[in-house]
């Protein structure tokens, strides 16, 4: 599953004014990879996300992938380079159909010769695609976390990073998503899954990192990272 | 700024596409049959005075309608159109043709210009800086001595053009034929891979540039484009007026008419625009026969307040509404 090493992130530190949201992050993933991102609230996950997708004009540390250097392009630019992201809150075209929203991403990519046909595959890969003359509006919660990753996933990228994609799920709702994100990945998609759903990333990540206050405190086995001390620590009050 | 998309065309894109130059091209003929049957001057005047709005609005929709960036300054571009035609005029006795071409060269640049300088600014802030936009270039061309600063200038035109019977009917013809291709251009934007980009950002910007969508050049591309096309509704009105100074080119009617028009009509839809512009700009040129165009911002607002209470989505929206 795993092969060499697809993003890289060296020293990523992002500050607002005098706060720092994030400080001094490396990490490696490898194409294919299974990662799990967790942290207690406002540990700075979605601002790292935001570094590597580009959302921030500026940063501190560096980010490739695939070997390319990330730093100065828009993020136009890193989504064509394989690069998806859903947002933590979904953020569809609410004008556009169910089915234009996730034929934008084809348009620009050259695709738009056959852009209707993979939409309609990718709605169906999420199980939406019954719904696709619908406005995003009509859909249920679990419905927009789907559509967003319909067209996360329309350019095939090589990375996936979903933010907080089964916040205020049920639990089947919670498998149907982790199923999806499963079959992606078992199709080469390296996925970084944010979540608090503890039972959630257990269960899909190989492999898990910590972030405390903006830096990383653990990185290794889920089961391992699990048990340190800090970590639990870090999880007392929350849970 | 809200609109609904339609669902996409059942049509090939080509067979829609000349369907509308086909229909678009008949309705322009039968026009100038009817004025023709009514055989009275001030009716290819007062079509002229429509058909502007017509392309205002259309031009004003293209960013404003299906980016949902407000331009409150299409007064200076439509005052630009005018003035490159008294440049032209003045310096090298060019008619209203080359103004017109001239017009889009020179209003397209502005807006590019413009665009390149106040896009990274959202929602009100744009709005203000294009406001600006109007203020300055209407000080700059009432210092400018060479357009007749703030006296204005005048232009001799042809006191016919054959084959039309009148000048009147060859400056509605002209201003016909530019509604014409204005409103084609709004409906190919809408119907192709500019459009729907436009509309992504228009809904969520940030999520546009997330899924690949180049934002800063489709903006640039449509302040270009909208602003080339506000010029050029400008372009003939020294002509058809014989006489232009800074007050009437940069008129606050303009600036408001171009937004409420499409507002009223149905932003962000090619019909909507013509529709607002039609109805309102009839509307004002019966005020003003009537009883006075002091009336004209009246109507306006007016209607503004009426439509966003009762049909926010304007009219065309109200018939699509879901
Ligand atoms: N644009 C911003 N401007 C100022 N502060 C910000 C901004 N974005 C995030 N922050 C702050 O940075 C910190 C980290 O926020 P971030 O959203 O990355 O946390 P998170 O780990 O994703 O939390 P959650 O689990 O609640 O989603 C928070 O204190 C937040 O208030
Ligand atoms: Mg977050």
């Amino acid at each position: 599953m795993s092969g060499g090493i697809l993003l890289r992130a060296e020293r990523v530190g992002k500050r607002f004014g005098g706060f720092v949201a994030l400080q001094d992050i490396d990490l490696e993933l490898r194409a294919g990879e299974r990662l799990g991102l967790i942290g207690p609230n406002g540990s700075g996950k979605s601002t790292f996300v935001n570094c590597i997708s580009g959302d921030f004009a500026a940063h501190d540390g560096q980010v490739t992938l695939g070997g390319q250097k990330l730093d100065g392009l828009k993020p136009h630019r890193r989504a064509r380079l394989g690069l998806a992201r859903t947002f933590q809150l979904p953020q569809p075209f609410t004008s556009l159909t169910v089915l234009e929203n996730v034929r934008v991403p084809l348009l620009f990519a050259g695709e738009a010769a056959n852009a209707t046909r993979r939409a309609m595959e990718c709605l169906e890969q999420v199980e939406l695609a019954a719904k696709a003359d619908k406005l995003p509006r009509e859909l249920t919660q679990v419905e927009q976390r789907r559509l967003e990753l319909a067209r996360a996933i329309a350019l095939r990228p090589q990375l996936l990073i979903a933010d907080e994609a089964m916040a205020g799920l049920s639990h089947a709702e919670v498998d149907q998503i982790l199923a999806l994100l499963r079959r992606l990945n078992a199709a080469g998609t390296a996925v970084i899954m944010i979540e608090h759903i503890m039972r959630a990333v257990t269960e899909f990540s190989e492999r898990l990192i910590v972030f405390v206050a903006g830096r990383k405190i653990a990185d290794g086995a889920p089961r391992e990272v699990l048990a340190l001390p800090e970590v639990e620590g870090a999880y007392l009050g929350r849970q | 700024m809200s609109a609904t998309t339609l669902p996409a065309p059942a049509m090939p894109t080509a067979r829609l596409h000349l369907s509308y130059w086909l229909g678009a091209g008949a309705l322009a003929v039968a026009l100038i049959l009817l004025l023709r049957l009514i055989g009275n001057e001030y009716g290819w005047y007062a079509g002229y005075f429509v058909l502007q709005y017509v392309v205002l609005a259309a031009a004003w929709n293209i960013l404003g309608g299906y980016a949902g960036y407000v331009n409150f300054g299409a007064a200076g571009f439509m005052a630009t159109g005018s003035y490159t035609t008294i440049v032209l005029y003045e310096a090298l006795g060019l008619g209203v043709i080359p103004g017109i071409l001239g017009a889009a060269v020179v209003a397209g640049l502005l807006g590019l210009g413009t665009g390149y300088l106040t896009l990274r600014l959202r929602g009100v802030y744009f709005s203000i800086a294009t406001l600006s936009l109007s203020v300055v270039l209407q000080t700059i061309v009432v210092n400018w001595d060479y357009v007749g600063g703030s006296r204005g200038a005048y232009i001799i035109r042809p006191m016919e053009v054959p084959p039309f019977a009148s000048y009147g009917e060859y400056i509605f013809v002209v201003m016909l034929v530019l509604a014409v291709i204005a409103v084609g251009i709004g409906r190919t934007v809408e119907f192709s891979r500019l459009g729907r980009g436009l509309q992504a950002i228009r809904d969520n910007e940030r999520a546009a540039e997330a899924v690949g969508v180049p934002t800063l050049r489709l903006k640039l591309i449509a302040t270009t484009l909208s602003g080339a096309l506000m010029g050029v509704a400008g372009a003939p009105l020294p002509f058809y007026a014989g006489y232009l100074n800074p007050e009437g080119a940069f008129n606050l009617a303009y600036a408001v008419n171009a937004i409420a028009m499409p507002l009223i009509g149905g932003a962000g839809t090619w019909l909507g625009p013509v529709i607002g512009a039609v109805l309102l700009a009839t509307l004002q040129q019966a005020a003003t026969v009537t009883i006075s165009s002091a009336l004209n911002l009246w109507i306006v607002g007016w209607m503004l307040v009426i439509f966003v209470a009762l049909f926010p989505r304007g009219i065309l929206g109200w018939f699509r509404r879901r």
